[in-house]
């Protein structure tokens, strides 16, 4: 590190090296992309790694798919079992569900494999969330990014395809289970519903080609299109530059942080093999996906607490929570809306809000700069309450979706969860509302007082007259900046129904729309600390101080500390 | 409190509080200062690189040493075991080291650069416009004229996919024929058999209380749609007390003492209703928890389910032996939209 070691030129490792750059950069221009690329930078914050988990478990899914399908058959020929797997001899199975079996007791490595993938889909599919909900909290959606979050968004729509499809893949007990279910879900959609079941399936439920049809879809549509939509969700990220958490000399013109090379080619590259490894140790120690206890499909068995895999808990909680009464019958057709509304009219409602919430909140601030410092969560405090009635509402389905298994685990009547639960996906979503609002409020008040009395120290001073008082240390400038810095919106003026010649204006009811809607945002507000309200404490607290040191030096053994 | 805040000057109290601008303290590492501790750094990064390939030589073991075949799952479990340990130190030593020399070696502190908006410069879009113009002008279009042209490539562009997407589409769903759902593989006359084995059933074997999990006779030689045709006729067969069965009025002769047969197919979104409560005979579907009353026509008593599970009218032919008096009179399973035409 110290010492100066021989001139690098002339060594022939680097002539080479020139060589190569040369030889390269003749033929692309690649020194003017890494002259770009090298120094670019990025902030540090342990939340930015959340996305970096959702694109490192792909690569692994990548790299464990490929050595999957060199031993996966895609068919739904019937077979007999005459493997190695003794509970299984002579059972009649797809290939597929035979070929899955054959590679996790036959391949050595082959279960490993297996699981690797799995355990990294579930975690793909928990970072994206993860990280979705990272840029939503933080306003990291907000201008120049609304199209980003719409490509992060399809992402995460793929994602769930991509886990679905694999899952499904298998032909064990529990994914034809899951497959019928969304046929029966299929089938629910008004007309189309029986067509579109046959068209998916190749004829009736299972038909032979569906397994085949899947394993395309899972294995080249929706990888490709994440992997075209990943390289442009990068490429947008390096275009606007990173956003950053406020602090001293973050502004919405910089960017403050360290460079892409040597630092976060360390530090994120680093962090792909920790999250290979992590994955491949939850692979190594915790079984997934035991297809062979399952058996494979057979449309007449079912075993109970039967769970999808996490993801979709919140569709099937739907669909248990629904009281059955909805379905109807209107002159002669059947309408399920018993299935219908769980299970696709609620879903498109919640992936549509999400999918557009950057406008849906663009109409409330009706701001246009670009916005580069993330928000703290408490000072957008009816995003952040909007933010935790989703996750309320999503939380209570996948309970729901589970409530077999918080049935018996708490000893509790299966009917009388499903009621309460009936309840609270109303009732919580509302109430989570209205306590986030309050607490990000709180915390902002809470802002406020630090800035203006400093930080507690514990240290209790009593003057000679018996009162007592805790001095507080002031905050640093950085600290305080962090704290008094971000942009307080206010609800958008509504200019007049009427203009000058006392005519109806155009557009009046979409601007009194905007403006209702501005008010839900933002009526409730408070404002960060003025420098003046700052001084004004401060000579307060000075006078304090004042009186404490004279009465300090006039009696000492009276002013104690505790 | 002093007033080195850059909020007062001379003074005066301003509107907002200014930037203090990115923090210049910079507190210095241990390998900052002092070499020997920089070295160390260095060991530390070198042993877990050297981890890393502790684990590769693991993993490539436990592959090389595992016992494939044999019908011992500890095996397989010990060879998952150990190649993902060993896959696990390999990368995780890599990261680890990495990430280690980035934290100790590499630079900390942080740097400033400034942005630029998004939005193209006005002479840029001015540009834009005029190439567009000029490329307009170059295609022979003219703004508002040669409709013709236009109109014509768009309707062919729009079009041109059906050639493609129609055939495509057309063929997915074989022969399209939606009425197979309404019939399933059960006649006047079929006997009810055990599922899987095919075992048919005595009414004398169905003791009251007991439930056998039905498929028709004849299933499990069936050489096409073997799969289609059980997810449709898969049957309950359940014995209750008859002093305990609620007769559905025109099904009065769908039973045999006591004896009844429903569909296992759920009303709700097909699940196999497997779960029978015998001592209050009520059938639970184990996906979403629709609940059916079995002496009572299986009717729905809780869930999300609408509709009761169809009925299999059954009797008992000559040899004793249970069979099918009919099909089911309505489609099994979910519902759909053309499900009563």
């Amino acid at each position: 590190m110290t010492d100066v070691k021989t001139a690098p030129s002339d060594s022939r490792l680097n002539r080479a090296a020139g060589a190569g750059a040369n030889y390269l950069d003749e033929r692309t221009s690649i020194g003017a992309f890494t002259k770009f690329i090298a120094r670019k930078l990025f902030p540090d914050h342990w939340s930015f790694m959340l996305g970096e988990i959702a694109l490192y478990s792909f690569v692994v899914l990548l790299l464990s798919g490929v050595i999957l399908t060199a031993f996966f058959v895609p068919s739904m020929d019937i077979v007999r079992y005459d493997g190695t797997f003794p509970q299984l001899q002579g059972a009649e199975m797809s290939q597929a569900f035979e070929s899955t079996v054959h590679m996790s007791f036959e391949v050595p490595g082959g279960l490993l494999m297996r699981q690797i993938h799995h355990w990294a889909a579930l975690i793909f599919t928990a970072s994206i969330v993860t990280h979705m909900a990272r840029i939503f909290f933080t306003g990291a959606f907000r201008k120049p990014r609304e199209l980003n979050w719409l490509v992060g968004f399809t992402l995460m729509i793929l994602s769930l395809a991509a886990g679905f499809t694999g899952y499904s893949l298998p032909d064990d007990v529990l994914s034809g289970n899951g497959l019928r279910i969304i046929d029966g879900v299929i089938k629910s959609v008004p007309i189309l519903g029986s067509y579109v079941s046959y068209g998916l399936f190749g004829g009736e439920f299972p038909g032979e080609t569906l397994i085949p049809r899947m394993f395309t879809a899972h294995v080249l549509l929706v990888p490709a299109l994440i992997l075209g939509l990943i390289a442009l969700h990068l490429f947008l990220v390096f275009l606007h530059k990173h956003t950053q958490y406020p602090g001293g000399g973050r502004t919405d013109k910089n960017i403050v942080g360290l460079p892409l090379f040597p630092v976060y080619t360390a530090k994120a590259g680093g962090f792909f093999f920790v999250v290979f490894g992590v994955i491949t140790l939850l692979a190594a120690v915790f079984q997934i996906n035991p297809v062979w206890n399952y058996g494979p499909y057979d449309p007449s068995p079912v075993s109970a607490g039967t769970q999808p895999d996490w993801y979709m808990l919140f569709i099937d909680g739907a669909l248990r929570i629904m009281p059955g009464n909805f379905e109807m019958v209107i002159g002669g057709f059947t309408l399920s809306l018993n299935v219908l509304i769980p299970a696709v009219v609620l879903p498109g409602l919640f992936f549509g809000v999400l999918a557009l919430y950057p406008w849906i909140e663009g109409l409330a601030t009706g701001d246009r700069g670009e916005k580069h410092v993330l928000d703290r969560p408490r000072n957008a405090p009816t995003r952040t309450a909007v933010g935790v009635a989703l996750i309320t509402f999503y939380v209570v389905l996948v309970l729901e979706g589970s409530n077999d298994i918080v049935a018996t685990v708490f000893r509790l009547s299966i009917n009388d969860l499903t009621l309460m639960f009936r309840i609270l996906v109303i009732a919580l979503p509302i109430v989570a509302f209205m306590i986030t609002k309050r607490i990000a409020l709180g915390l902002q008040r809470k802002d406020r007082e630090l800035v203006l009395h400093g930080h507690e120290t514990g240290r209790i001073v009593r003057f000679d007259n018996g009162e007592y008082i805790e001095v507080h240390e002031p905050l640093t400038e950085q600290e305080r900046w962090v704290l008094v810095s971000y942009r307080n919106l206010k609800p958008r003026e509504l200019a007049p129904e009427l203009n000058d010649r006392g005519v109806r204006r155009k557009g009046y009811r979409w601007d009194r729309f905007k403006s209702a809607w501005s008010r839900f945002y933002f009526e409730d507000r408070v404002e960060p600390i003025t420098p003046a309200e700052l001084k004004e404490a401060q000579e307060h607290h000075a006078h304090e101080v004042a009186r404490m040191a004279s009465s300090a030096t006039t009696d000492k053994p009276t002013a104690t500390e505790h | 409190m002093s007033t080195d805040s850059g909020m007062i000057h001379d003074g005066a109290v301003e509107d907002e509080f200014a930037d203090p601008g990115v923090p210049t303290g910079h507190r210095p590492r241990r390998a900052d200062v002092d070499p020997q501790a920089a070295k160390r750094a260095e060991l530390q990064v070198a042993v877990l690189f050297g981890i890393s390939v502790i684990g590769t030589i693991i993993a490539i073991w436990a592959w090389a040493t595992a016992d494939g075949g044999g019908d011992d799952i500890g095996n397989v479990q010990r060879t998952t075991m150990f190649m993902g340990v060993g896959i696990f130190l390999a990368m995780i030593g890599i990261g680890t080291g990495a990430i280690h020399w980035a934290k100790t070696l590499m630079r900390d502190h942080d740097m400033v650069e400034e942005r630029h908006a998004l939005r193209s410069s006005d002479e840029a879009r001015a540009g834009a416009i005029d190439n567009l113009k000029e490329g307009a002008k170059d295609s022979g279009l003219r703004v508002g004229r040669r409709g013709l042209l236009k109109g014509s490539l768009v309707t062919a562009l729009a079009i041109a996919p059906l050639s493609v997407l129609v055939p495509a589409v057309g063929n997915l769903g074989g022969d399209w024929n939606v009425s197979k759902f309404r019939h399933t593989m059960w006649r006047q006359g079929t006997r009810l058999a055990k599922d899987p084995d095919g075992t048919l059933i005595k009414a004398s074997d169905v003791t009251i209380g007991s439930v056998f999990h039905v498929i028709p006779d004849g299933l499990n030689e069936l050489e096409k749609h073997k799969i289609e045709e059980k997810a449709k006729a898969v049957v309950l067969l359940i014995r209750l007390d008859p002093k305990d069965l609620k007769l559905v009025p025109g099904r009065e002769d769908w039973s045999f003492d006591g004896i009844v047969a429903y569909s296992k197919i759920c009303t709700h979104v097909g699940c196999p209703v497997a779960l029978y409560e015998q001592q209050t005979h009520h059938l639970l579907c184990p996906c979403h928890q629709s609940t059916f009353d079995v002496a009572d026509g299986a009717k729905v008593i809780f869930g999300p389910a609408k509709r009761p599970l169809p009925q299999l009218p059954i009797a008992v032919d000559d040899e004793g032996y249970i069979i099918a008096k009919d099909d089911f009179n309505e489609p099994i399973g979910p519902s759909y939209w053309e499900r009563l035409k």
